[in-house]
């Protein structure tokens, strides 16, 4: 077990590696040269080649690469072109915001969805089972962009019962753990967390009710065990696929949450790409896509790990 | 143990297992098919009876009727009796005490037949547990004694491997330790060894042998093998399309068979009573259970076939001590006092 852990560790450095050289070269692929992003249309060129040399652009790119990658092991990202602020102390706030309504997400599809799936697994063919797959299908169908427009128009603006947008009260963009705060939580939580959970509905139905057909189901029956401890055996073997499943919904919450943190201006990464994009502030795009790339790796090899906990015939491989 | 506590009597001098005109029927919106019809039988402590006939004929849902063991789709008529307590009447509670306890079954594929994500000891101590109530300590020393009592080398490793670790052989006999964790008093295998190499087959059959003789248990094993039933079974019965065709003692049925479909699998399959002879299959296939002839279901095949069993069905009659047929050739049910099987006079 420990073995495969370390060996499992040693994987994520040649993907580390490569997630940095994308990011790297992020900049070169976009269209334009880069430094044309800070300079006016009709900069001279002397003062071109200088921004060129401030930025490190003069030099060949390996060269380029490995100092910029000696910065970013320091925690060094560079400066956002558009506030001249250090890309750390922009994106780190934003990632920590987008992990923690994703967290809150993820826990609610998580609960929804194993409830429901678990269910419908156990019901498969009737009429409960049937209405929750309608239900799931119909949330995996929905635009999670249109779903917050319609929480905002319903909650906030009709009923007047959850605060529209923002993080807090008076515009505060960092996390506190009150009940004020809680309320900003709630609809954009809703609202990213019923796709994943129509998705993992989806996938513990099928997976629950493929393990309740394996003969050892049968076995367990025969030896006397009660549908409790049934139940705890059909967990088990349906842990890794679950693990597969929120691993695979975490990383898609923190990057693709662009457009949800847009509808309700939560200070997030998703928000925070948004506006570089916009302002082509490649530094912020690039230091922004490296953490959350790092994360998604890290999500990966968690969930690997875990899953082997869950079961060993994983451990092999 | 928990089934010791059962409300229902328990008279001693009932036979261990009895069941009376069992039928399974399983029901579907599109059909329903009845795949066991009017099985009798009963077995006494000690008793090994064996269970044969072609795949499809209806062995498997007997035996696990006896714990019922089928989905819900099946329904049940007639009676069970385990040690007097009636199975088909029992609350699942109730039922669930009488599983692994008073009786257990091993199932054909070790491989599949075990949970792949707990160990080996896991699944047994679990199962003690269950029904012994006693500490986990106490449970996982249980478990290691069956390990070694079913002979599986360096038990107290064996004990934390997991089933894919093991090989088929092994995995078979962790089942076998699995189904006696709890003393059962029956024991049900069906095909045990099918799923196993040549030569291991041997070895977990001579195992379950000596087991079943050392504990005393009353055991029903189906098999395909002959040669297996002559070397376990006290009583062996022919099953075809879901009825009991010949029922008896081995030593009569298997020498002189008083069915044509027991003569026909003697012919079709290697066993050491006419070792060297020419293996004949019989011929046809086996019918469609839910469009069987209007008579002897075995009548479209039948080498003897004749006008008289298109009638009907033929009871089981009486063919010597004890043994039965289902077949109006050379039986007495055209005379006067024809025998009507009866489940107490076939001991
Ligand atoms: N769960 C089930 N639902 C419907 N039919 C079944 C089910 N289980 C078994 N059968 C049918 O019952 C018949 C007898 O099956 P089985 O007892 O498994 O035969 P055997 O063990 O003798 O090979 C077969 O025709 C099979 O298709
Ligand atoms: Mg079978």
């Amino acid at each position: 077990m420990i073995f495969y852990v370390i060996r499992r560790i040693l994987y994520v450095i040649p993907i580390a590696i490569g997630v940095t050289i994308v990011c790297f070269m992020l900049i070169h692929l976009a269209p334009g040269d880069p430094p044309d992003a800070v300079l006016p249309d009709n900069a001279p060129p002397e003062m071109v080649e200088e921004v060129r040399a401030a930025y490190g652009f003069d030099k060949p790119l390996p060269v380029q690469y490995a100092y910029w990658l000696s910065r970013v092991v320091t925690g060094d990202f560079g400066r956002s072109i558009m506030t001249q602020r250090s890309v750390a102390s922009e994106v780190f706030p934003a990632v920590l915001n987008s992990l923690t309504i994703a967290a809150a997400a993820i826990v609610l599809a998580l609960f929804v969805g194993v409830l429901f799936g678990a269910l419908s697994g156990y019901r498969s063919g009737t009429l409960t089972d049937r209405a929750i797959t309608f239900v799931a299908t119909t949330g995996i169908s929905v635009p999670h962009y249109w779903l917050a427009m319609v929480l905002i128009i319903v909650f906030a603006v009709n009923m007047r019962i959850l605060p529209a947008t923002g993080m807090g009260p008076g515009g505060s963009s960092g996390f506190a753990f009150n009940l004020e705060n809680l309320r900003y939580m709630v609809l954009p939580a809703i609202a990213l967390a019923v796709g994943p959970a129509a998705i993992i509905a989806r996938s513990v139905r099928g997976t629950v009710s493929e393990i309740r057909k394996q003969d050892f189901i049968q076995t367990l029956y025969a030896k006397g065990l009660g549908p409790t401890r049934v139940f705890l055996h059909v967990a088990k073997n349906a842990a890794p696929t679950l693990l597969a499943i929120i691993g695979l919904q975490t990383a898609h919450l923190l990057g693709g949450s662009i457009l949800v943190e847009t509808v309700f201006s939560w200070p997030g990464a998703g928000f925070l790409l948004h506006s570089a994009i916009f302002s082509r502030d490649l530094p912020i795009l690039q230091g922004a896509v490296l953490v959350l790339a790092m994360f998604f790796v890290a999500t990966n090899l968690v969930v690997d790990v875990l899953q082997t906990f869950f079961d060993p015939r994983l451990r092999r491989g | 143990m928990t089934h010791e506590n059962a409300p229902l009597p328990v008279e001693s001098a009932a036979p261990l297992v009895s069941v009376e005109n069992l039928s399974v029927t399983f029901r579907s919106p599109d059909k329903t098919v009845t795949v066991v019809n009017d099985v009798s039988f009963t077995l006494r402590e000690g008793e090994a009876l064996c269970l044969l006939g072609e795949s499809g004929s209806g062995k498997t849902v007997t035996m696990r009727s006896l714990m019922r063991l089928l989905p819900p789709t099946a329904h049940y008529t007639g009676r069970i009796r385990l040690r007097g307590i009636d199975v088909l009447a029992l609350k699942a509670g109730q039922l669930s005490g009488i599983r692994g306890s008073l009786v257990s079954m091993i199932f054909q594929e070790p491989m599949t037949a075990l949970d792949p994500v707990f160990t080996i000891g896991q699944q047994i101590a679990e199962t003690v547990r269950r029904h012994d109530g006693v500490s986990h300590a106490a449970a996982r020393t249980r478990a290691l004694d069956l390990l070694e009592l079913v002979q599986i080398p360096s038990a107290r490793r064996r004990l934390d491997a997991y089933p894919f670790e093991l090989s088929g052989g092994l995995r078979q006999r962790a089942m076998i330790a699995l189904a006696l964790s709890c003393r059962p008093r029956i024991l049900l295998a069906d095909e045990p060894t099918t799923a196993l190499d040549a030569t291991v087959q041997i070895q977990v059959l001579l195992l379950l042998r000596s087991l079943q003789r050392e504990l005393g248990m009353s055991t029903i094993f189906v098999t395909h093998d002959l040669g297996v039933a002559c070397e376990v079974a006290d009583r062996v019965a022919i099953m075809y399309a879901g009825r009991f065709v010949e029922h008896g003692a081995v030593d009569d049925v298997l020498t002189h068979a008083a069915h044509p479909y027991t003569e026909g699998l003697l012919h079709s399959t290697v066993h050491a009573e006419r070792q060297g002879g020419r293996l004949e299959p019989i011929a046809g296939s086996p019918p469609d259970l839910a469009a069987l002839p209007p008579g002897c279901s075995f009548e479209p095949r039948c080498v003897f076939a004749r006008a008289a069993c298109r009638a009907g069905m033929p009871p089981l009659s009486e063919r010597g001590a004890g043994q039965l047929a289902r077949c109006i050739r050379g039986s007495s049910i055209h005379e006067a006092s024809a025998p009507v099987y009866d489940a107490e006079a076939s001991l």
